[in-house]
């Protein structure tokens, strides 16, 4: 998302964009992007909490009009409650997941192998 | 990114993705205020469930119609500690249309648009996003808010 946001704005059309992979936007370099530290898949925040989804959306506004120069990031005031085990547990590798990862990583190959074969 | 690196690493993937980076962004300023444009909205997300093998392609949704859930069982997000079942949750155009009513927006386009997360940096360049530009020409699109999951 962050290559088009690159894309619309080389075509004069402003963009903001609200995520929580704040790593891979900034790296690749947008025009505005509103952080939310939550765990990846909800960035406008706690499943059914109305209210802060329709905070997210008015800070994604104010950012998009207000910013004056590229690459501004803004962080959303929000948190995603006691519960912050997800920081540490996304994507973690764990010597007792190794096997596990290793054979998850046989099997896509392989589908990946047989997608290529049903396509020629 | 060095944990996702890492995670993918550990299944045999042992050449890293490589995340575009620029020095620089480009930068669009408005033109005119909130009040008088016209807001589009664009999520990762697919109106089904998508295989992880399966092609991808932009859809544009009309957003007189759009359906009560979106899925993403393909992309990487953190299934362990979320989930999708809340669509306003990563894609709220209940509230933008809302805010348009309130003339805080001038409008909601009218339609909205999936993208698909592409690993190759090449089709969301000089495929998928000339699709997107079109669309967003055609529905007098002004300014996006842009929902990657």
């Amino acid at each position: 998302m962050s290559l088009i946001s690159r894309l619309l704005e080389h075509e004069e059309i402003p963009t903001v964009i609200v995520g929580s992979a704040r790593s891979i936007v900034e790296h690749c370099g947008v025009a505005r992007f509103l952080f939310t530290d939550f765990p990846l898949g909800n960035p406008f925040g706690i499943p059914y909490d109305r209210d802060m989804q329709e905070s997210i959306v008015r800070q994604a506004l104010d950012l998009l009009e207000q910013a004056s120069e590229p690459k501004t990031t803004r962080v959303a005031p929000f948190d995603w409650g006691s519960d912050q085990s997800w920081r540490d547990n996304y994507m973690r590798v764990r010597d007792e997941d190794r096997e596990t990862l290793r054979l998850m990583g046989e099997e896509r190959r392989l589908r990946r192998i047989e997608n290529k074969r049903g396509k020629t | 990114m060095d944990r996702t690196t890492q995670y993918y690493a550990a299944q045999g993937f042992e050449k890293p993705y490589r995340w575009a980076y620029n020095d620089t962004a480009p930068f669009a300023a408005l033109d005119r205020p909130l009040s008088e444009m016209t807001l589009g909205l664009a999520s990762t997300a697919a109106t089904y469930h998508r295989g992880e093998l399966e092609p991808r392609r932009v859809v544009p949704l009309s957003n007189d119609s759009l359906p009560d859930s979106l899925y993403a069982d393909d992309l990487a997000w953190d299934k362990q500690a979320t989930h999708l079942d809340d669509r306003r949750s990563f894609f709220p155009i209940e509230v933008l249309q809302e805010l348009a009513s309130q003339r805080i927006i001038g409008a909601v386009g009218p339609r909205s648009y999936l993208l698909p997360t592409e690993y190759s940096q090449r089709k969301t360049n000089t495929e998928d996003g000339p699709i997107l530009l079109d669309h967003c020409r055609e529905d007098g699109i002004d300014a996006m808010l842009l929902v990657p999951l």
